[in-house]
This record gives C-alpha cells, sequence and structure tokens, in this order.
C-alpha cells in the first residue's frame, strides 16, 4: 500500500475529488427538493380528488 | 406566381424554386440595401475600434488573422439575424410549406443569397482591412480562397439557425449564443491558414493545405446536416 | 417503467465507484512524471469522456425523435444532454485543478482535449436557452433535436481542429489513455470509467422518473380540474422540458 504524502499534491488531488463529490450531493439536494414539490403537489391532488365527487 | 393545377402540372423542381428565391432575396436586399451597407459599415467602425483597442497601427500574422476574421464573423452575424425576418413577416415560410417543392430549397436558396452579402461585404472590408492595417498585399490572393470557405461555413450554419432562431422569442439573442461556438472550428481553420498568409515577411503556406481541408469538411458537414434537418425546421 | 431497475443500478453505480477509488488510492502506481496529482486523472478523463459520448447518445435520440415524433424520444435527448452538461461541469473544474496543479495556472490553451471539450461545453449550454424562447411544445422538441443532431456532427470536428492547432509542444501524459499506461493503471482506469458510466446511466434514469411523474402529476391536474384533455401524445414527458408558460 503507497503512502499517501501529504504535501501540497495531496491537497489538489482531494480538492479534485471533493468536487466531484459536492456536485453529486448537490445534485441530490436539488432532487429531493423536486421530490418533495412533487409529494406536495400529490398530496394537494388527493385531497381534491377526495372532496371533489363528494361535494 | 401560381402554381397552377397541381394535378394538371408537374412539381416545381427545387431548382426553379431555389433559383427564384435566391433572385427575389438579391432583388429585394438591391433596391432596399438593407444588409450589406450595414456590414460594410460594421466593419470599417470595428477596424478602428481595433486600431485603439490594440493600439496598433498595423498588424500581421496572427492578430491581423484575428481581427480580420472575427470583425468578419460579427458582421456576419448581423446579415444572419435578418435573413429569415422577410419571411416570418411576410408569410414566406407558409408559401414555401404550401408549395410541392422540398424544404432545403429554401434553406439552398437562402444560404446562396447569404454567400452573395458576405462576398459583397468582403469587397470593401477587405481592401479597407489592407487599408488600414497591412504593410504589403501580397497575401490577399490566397486569403480569397479561404474567405470563400469561410463564407460556405457561415452560410451553412447560419442559415440553419437562424431559421430557427426567428420562430422563437429572443431571436436576435439566440442567433449570436448558439453560432459562436459553432463557428469555433471554422475560425480555428480560417486563422490557421491566414496566419502565415499575413505574415510580416510576405505570405507563408505552412499547413495551407491541412486548414483548406479542415474547412472544406466544416463546410461539408454541416451542410449536409443541414440540408438532411431542414424539412424538420419549417415543419409548422 | 423507469424506477424499475434503478435501485440496482443505483446500487451497482456505488459498488463500482468506491471500488474504482479504492484502486485509484491503494492499488495504481505513482506515475513518473507527475507523481500524486496524476491521480486526477481517474476521475477527470472518465467524466469527459462519458459527458462526450451522452451528447452523442443524445443525439441518436434526437434521430429517433424526429423520425417518428414520439415525444418520450425527445425527453430521452433532453435528459442525456442534461445530465452530459452537469458532467461537464465536474469535467471543466477537475482539469482546472489538474492543471492548476501541473502547470501552476488555473487553465491551460495547450491542452488540446479541454480546449474542445469547453467549446463542446459552452454550445451545450446555449440548448437551454433555445427551449426556453420556443414556446410551442412540438416545434421546441423539433428544433432541440434538431439542435441535438447538429451539435453531435460538431464534436468530433471541433475536436479535429482544436487537436490540430495546438502544436504538441507539451508532452501529452495527459488526457486520453494512450499507450505508456501500466497495466495497473490500465485496470484502475477501467474500473473508474465502469462506475462513471453507471452514474451517468444512473442520473439519466432518474432524471427520466423525475420528469415522468410530473408529468402524471400535469395530467392528474389537468383531469382535476376538468380542463379539456390536451391532444394525446405517446409519453407525456414534454410536458415537464422547460417551456415557459407565458400569458400571451
Amino acid at each position: 500500500m503507497p503512502a499517501l504524502p501529504l504535501d501540497e499534491a495531496g491537497k489538489y488531488v482531494a480538492g479534485a475529488y471533493l468536487v466531484f463529490v459536492a456536485l453529486l450531493l448537490l445534485y441530490v439536494a436539488i432532487m429531493a427538493a423536486k421530490l418533495q414539490r412533487i409529494e406536495r403537489e400529490l398530496r394537494e391532488l388527493a385531497d381534491r380528488a377526495e372532496e371533489g365527487p363528494a361535494a | 406566381m401560381s402554381a397552377g393545377e397541381p394535378s394538371a402540372r408537374e412539381p416545381t423542381p427545387a431548382r426553379r424554386a431555389f433559383a427564384a428565391i435566391l433572385a427575389k432575396d438579391l432583388r429585394v436586399e438591391l433596391r432596399t440595401l438593407e444588409s450589406i451597407p450595414a456590414m460594410a459599415l460594421f466593419s470599417v467602425a470595428t477596424f478602428i475600434l481595433f486600431r485603439y483597442g490594440l493600439d496598433r497601427t498595423s498588424l500581421d500574422g496572427s492578430l491581423a488573422a484575428g481581427v480580420l476574421l472575427a470583425t468578419l464573423l460579427f458582421a456576419a452575424v448581423l446579415a444572419i439575424n435578418r435573413l429569415f425576418v422577410a419571411e416570418l413577416e411576410q408569410g414566406g415560410f407558409d408559401a414555401i410549406r404550401l408549395a410541392p417543392v422540398d424544404g432545403s430549397a429554401l434553406f439552398a436558396a437562402k444560404a446562396a443569397a447569404l454567400v452573395v452579402y458576405l462576398l459583397a461585404l468582403e469587397l470593401v472590408a477587405v481592401p479597407a482591412f489592407a487599408f488600414f492595417f497591412l504593410d504589403s498585399w501580397a497575401g490577399l490572393g490566397p486569403l480569397c480562397l479561404v474567405l470563400v470557405l469561410v463564407d460556405l461555413g457561415l452560410a451553412a450554419t447560419g442559415t440553419l439557425i437562424s431559421s430557427m432562431a426567428i420562430n422563437s422569442r429572443a431571436r436576435d439573442l439566440l442567433v449570436p449564443l448558439i453560432l459562436l461556438p459553432l463557428l469555433v472550428p471554422l475560425m480555428i481553420a480560417a486563422a490557421g491558414a491566414a496566419q502565415p498568409l499575413l505574415a510580416a515577411g510576405g505570405p507563408g503556406y505552412e499547413d495551407f493545405g491541412q486548414w483548406l481541408g479542415v474547412l472544406t469538411l466544416y463546410d461539408a458537414i454541416f451542410a449536409l446536416v443541414a440540408y438532411a434537418v431542414y424539412d424538420f425546421v419549417l415543419e409548422d | 417503467m423507469y424506477p424499475k431497475g434503478l435501485r440496482t443500478l443505483a446500487l451497482a453505480t456505488v459498488a463500482t465507484l468506491v471500488a474504482g477509488f479504492a484502486l485509484v488510492f491503494y492499488f495504481a502506481p505513482l506515475d513518473a512524471d507527475q507523481g500524486f496529482i496524476q491521480k486526477i486523472f481517474y476521475l477527470h478523463v472518465p467524466m469527459a469522456i462519458v459527458a462526450l459520448v451522452g451528447w452523442v447518445v443524445a443525439a441518436f435520440w434526437a434521430i429517433r425523435h424526429l423520425r417518428s415524433g414520439d415525444s418520450a424520444h425527445d425527453a430521452r435527448s433532453y435528459i442525456a444532454i442534461h445530465v452530459s452538461v452537469i458532467f461537464g461541469v465536474a469535467v471543466l473544474i477537475t482539469g482546472a485543478i489538474w492543471a492548476r496543479a501541473a502547470w501552476g495556472h488555473w487553465w491551460s490553451w495547450d491542452e488540446p482535449t479541454l480546449v474542445s471539450f469547453l467549446i463542446v461545453f459552452l454550445l451545450y449550454c446555449t440548448y437551454y436557452p433555445l427551449r426556453y424562447a420556443i414556446e410551442d411544445r412540438e416545434r421546441q422538441a423539433r428544433y432541440a433535436s434538431v439542435f441535438a443532431i447538429t451539435a453531435g456532427a460538431f464534436v468530433p470536428l471541433n475536436f479535429i481542429a482544436v487537436r490540430l492547432a495546438e502544436s504538441l509542444v507539451h508532452p501529452r501524459t495527459f488526457a486520453t489513455a494512450e499507450g505508456g499506461m501500466p497495466t495497473k493503471m490500465w485496470i484502475t482506469f477501467l474500473v473508474c470509467f465502469a462506475g462513471i458510466g453507471l452514474l451517468w446511466v444512473t442520473l439519466a434514469r432518474f432524471e427520466l422518473s423525475a420528469k415522468s411523474t410530473s408529468a402524471n402529476l400535469a395530467r392528474l391536474r389537468r383531469a382535476l380540474d376538468g380542463d379539456a384533455p390536451e391532444r394525446p401524445s405517446a409519453g407525456r414527458p414534454t410536458a415537464t422540458v422547460p417551456v415557459r408558460a407565458t400569458q400571451s
């Protein structure tokens, strides 16, 4: 197992992989927000569907 | 210009439609002088801006190629923006859709008209450029060949993008936005060929053949692509 | 239809990526020229290749869309471009980091692959304003497909032009996995490439699933509102492809 030199190079490599992870998590966050919006809308429509025919 | 009874007569061959549209466009341009003088004035003004922006009174090599080509490209965008305005306002698109003619005839005609405008522009802009900035006019001959190939590429991509942009909301913005990245390879090849032609010590021809090849490839590919997809652009 | 297998796909992606990154840091040998910095290669290059392939795939979906008129193909084309653009952002950022680490500046015009990629990325960024600017849904989809095909033809041409323009002064230790790479590096690269490729497919499937859900939601809302049913079209996804609703 090669030693990991914690010099300048290490910071750049870590930075690159961190950017990758950050973008991925950002994507997840955005999709989560979208999913929340969809769920909210679905709930609202379900409510409307239930009371609609009854009204 | 009536089409007659479709059943009694043969459909207009694409060539005749092409010639008719091209002739109409050139006639209108000659009469109204909308695009070409504007492009020429724009080019000369841009040259003056560059003179001061770069603080140079003489240019050669890569600077000369860059200034000339960038100016021509931006001037071309002016014409490209206006290419289909008349068609949109006067129902030219509908006419083509109804006529028993391949939509590609419209594309070819408009692209050809654009080439004519660009050639006319270059008749003014290139001598003006040489007059302002060049010490020797020796490289201009072969440069014309380069410019013709550039014009063909500009016409192919410009006409395609213009047709799409004209049917959108931000049409004046969309053309430069989409067109400029598409024109980068054209610019690379044209500058590659023009640089040695405008070199200080006299025209050189390094890689001239290679760059002409790339230009031709660009023209061929985009002309083919545009020709192939154009009917979808015209669809209502 | 889309969620089926999405979980398996995502798990496979995670497994492959973790394996790949483990190989990068525990298995792959140090590069003779660049040392530790070269490790960025295993992240940057697979993403670039996958993004480019994604854009070409989008062109194929666009061709199918124009041929069949089925808006499902348009949705796939749109998403292929969208996911590749996201990957493109990562490519450019990691490329800049790599350039800074290797050469001291955040950008290098001498690296033809990176420059070519920037130009292509810029072109595909204009895809969004093009779609937003056209209101009519069908026309928007059609023009988007025309754009995707044109841009797909552009990618190889641009690469050739940029490659020719750069005098290859800098030794090409970078970029594409050319000859001279030891086997261990190759293996690591391939595993990372597979992982990134799976990631692209996972994200694309995910997006498609979200899009079709939104579309069905819109259908449900319209049905509940009692509006006249829209023109039926196979696979509604274009309903949520960016169409700016206007008051006109």
